[in-house]
């Protein structure tokens, strides 16, 4: 998978999650940018996450996802694309 | 909605679980409103939201209150002034064996086990009587799941100081509690992430990420059984099954295999299946659940089946039995009517999914739960919790006798002529008599779940009822009804509210499973009789209209009232009392509190 596919998946979570059609993600897209993006709607991306790409964070993992670039990078890593 | 029955795709809510809501409140329609409060020892944020879903699925919506982390004990035993005006109609206590405060050392003697015990129990008991006194509305409460990792191995089971001993002691005075305790309800987490699988239930990352007592993904698992409990509370539990037969109550199909060569019985491994499914269906009957079938077969074909020797089920079971060749969801509309149901009350049984969609599709509300193959059946069909059994009345017990008693009225109303003679033929008594502690429970669960024969659909709580009953201001009055064939229990109330020299009829309800027996009229009489004893000289009725309350539209032009005005939100009518009433009813001897 390429980065700009497991971009675009991780596109379609965002919106799902939260219900809004017009996010468009980047890498330095982080909670700041999202109203509703707390450390409560983190857990949801999380599961959201491993759920799509069949992977499991440990807590270091998710603890250093500081904005999208980083969740890319470990999804990148975990499937070993 | 499809998507929230069991089995459900568990990551699919969470992530959807905004537009799920949006599409629950604009599919829905005559929603309860309901006050819930969490009061939760760990994170309770999606359980809510999630929680959320499910009710609205089952009718309900909901407004929570929600705990700070971790403050239930604080937030339940301690003067809570924002609690207070939230008015609760249900508290439930979302605790786990993360909020145990002190588990067994092994030095520790069997006293000291035993003093354990007991300062957990004291914490929670304060917490329930004081939430019960403070708020008067039912509890539900979490018993422990199991530990996660056990000190001992196997001997944590049986050990005084084990873990696994431990909780299932505090679990066993839970039940104790539960079993002294009406309005107190326990929600079966050690069940429930026993058949999740505990290993994953308890994954620690989420606590330890963020507090969540339980895998993130488990919360649908939860929120469902929670919901079915709420739901049950209040009179919103499913009535009835339909089935169908081929391939769903024996494997075959019986037009073409013949009634020899169908799979049930102990004989084989595939007859077992559906004997054992068979064996749980008839389990249902215990709890008043009415059954019904629902087939494409011709109807001797079907009725061989129900003989073969080893059915469980017979036609008697039965209330109605639809054996033919029309559609599915004309079939199941016709046995809602037979039986006075709403059909989404009934639960659709069939193996063919595209069957289960024909009824879903065209019915709205109906739940038709994809079953699987025939080893799930009852699995499937037992997580959605359709019956949960908060309170056993009797009533629910009797349920499946009254439906069948009124198959007996029936046959006996095709050998009149005349309706009124086969109304004088049931020899019908009633009891209309001022609301006695006795029946409150009764009452208030009628409120609840009467739609259709139901005049304003306004819905009481337990406790408002014993209020106006204990309030000269209002007349109040509940009818049972009974006859040669059986009796009905509590099927119509009436309150009153007085103003001045007018009674406004606030609430006008009566079960549908006496309707066309007259009973509205005897209710009237009393109501007439009780305005003119209290000096009152007119009677305000109102009729609001919701989706399922049309066919008493005509209700007050019926009684004899005078209609004053109708818009869109409903019809005002008066009947002044000065003249002569006119009494109604002609064929139910009414007993009267003297």
């Amino acid at each position: 998978m390429t980065r700009g596919e497991v971009f675009q998946k991780l596109n379609v979570i965002f919106c799902n999650n939260f219900d809004d059609e017009n996010i468009v993600l980047s890498d330095k897209t982080s909670s700041a940018d999202i109203e509703d993006w707390d450390s409560l709607e983190q857990i949801n991306l999380v599961v959201a996450i491993q759920d799509e790409f069949n992977v499991k964070f440990n807590i270091d993992e998710v603890n250093a996802m500081k904005n999208v670039g980083e969740m890319v990078d470990f999804i990148l890593e975990k499937i070993g694309a | 909605m499809e998507e929230l029955e069991y089995p459900f795709d568990a990551g699919w809510i969470l992530s959807n679980r905004r537009k799920i809501r949006k599409r629950l409140l604009a599919e829905g329609s005559s929603f309860v409103e309901k006050r819930i409060a969490i009061l939760g020892g760990s994170t309770t944020s999606n359980i809510v939201q999630v929680l959320d879903l499910f009710l609205l699925n089952q009718g309900i919506k909901a407004l929570f209150y929600e705990s700070e982390y971790g403050r239930y004990y604080e937030d339940a035993v301690f003067k809570n002034k924002q609690l207070a005006e939230f008015k609760p109609d249900i508290v439930y206590l979302y605790t786990t064996n993360r909020n145990v405060t002190a588990y067994p050392m092994l030095s520790d003697t069997e006293e000291e086990v035993n003093h354990l015990i007991n300062s957990q129990m004291q914490k929670f008991k304060a917490i329930w009587e004081h939430i019960s006194q403070e708020y008067g509305c039912p509890i539900i409460q979490n018993n422990f799941e199991l530990p996660f990792y056990r000190l001992l191995g196997n001997r944590d089971a049986f050990d005084i100081h084990g873990t696994v001993n431990f909780l299932s002691r505090l679990n066993t005075e839970f039940y104790q509690y539960a079993q002294e305790h009406k309005d107190f309800f326990l929600c079966d987490i050690n069940y429930i992430s026993a058949d999740y699988g505990l290993k994953e239930w308890s994954d620690p990352f989420y606590w330890h990420m963020y507090k969540y007592a339980l895998n993130v993904n488990a919360i649908p698992t939860l929120a469902l059984n929670v919901s079915n409990i709420i739901k049950s509370i209040f009179g919103k539990n499913k009535k009835g099954l339909v089935l169908d037969l081929d391939n769903t109550l024996w494997g075959g199909v019986i037009g073409d295999d013949g009634v020899d060569h169908i799979k049930l019985g102990p004989e084989t491994s595939a007859g077992q299946v559906y004997l054992e499914f068979q064996q749980y269906i008839k389990a249902q009957e215990q709890l008043g659940i009415v059954l019904n079938i629902n087939s494409k077969n011709d109807k001797k074909n079907a009725l061989a089946g129900l003989e073969h020797p080893d059915s469980v089920l017979s036609a008697k079971d039965f209330i109605e039995i639809k054996a033919n060749w029309e559609t599915k969801d004309k079939n199941f509309n016709e046995i809602a009517n037979a039986l006075n149901l709403l059909p989404e009350s009934l639960v659709f049984i069939d193996d063919n999914p595209a069957e289960s969609l024909i009824v879903t599709g065209q019915i709205s509300g109906v739940s038709a739960p994809n079953i699987g193959e025939s080893h799930q059946y009852i699995q499937n069909i037992d997580r959605n919790g359709y019956f949960e059994t908060t309170y056993l009345s009797d009533d629910d017990k009797k349920r499946n006798m009254m439906y069948q008693q009124n198959a007996k009225r029936i046959q006996l109303q095709e050998s009149y002529s005349d309706y009124g003679e086969y109304l004088d033929s049931l020899e019908m008594k009633a009891a209309i008599k001022p609301f006695e502690p006795l029946y409150i429970e009764r009452i208030a669960q009628l409120t609840n779940k009467s739609n259709q024969f139901n005049l304003t659909t306004k819905r009481y709580t337990k406790g408002e009822i014993e209020e106006i009953s204990g309030d000269d201001k209002y007349i109040t009055l509940y009818g049972k009804l009974k006859d040669k064939f059986g009796d009905n229990g509590v099927v119509a109330i009436c309150i009153g509210r007085k103003d001045g020299t007018v009674c406004h009829i606030d609430l006008w309800l009566m079960s549908c499973r006496v309707l066309k027996r007259d009973m509205e009229f005897a209710m009237m009489d009393v109501l007439a009789d009780k305005c003119k004893k209290d000096g009152l000289t007119e009677i305000k009725g109102y009729y609001y209209p919701t989706e399922k309350n049309s066919m008493v539209k005509d209700f007050y032009s019926t009684m004899g009232f005078e209609k004053e005005t109708e818009s869109e939100e409903g019809s005002l009518w008066r009947l002044p009392l000065n003249g002569t009433y006119h009494r109604k009813n002609r064929h139910i001897q009414v007993e009267v509190k003297r």
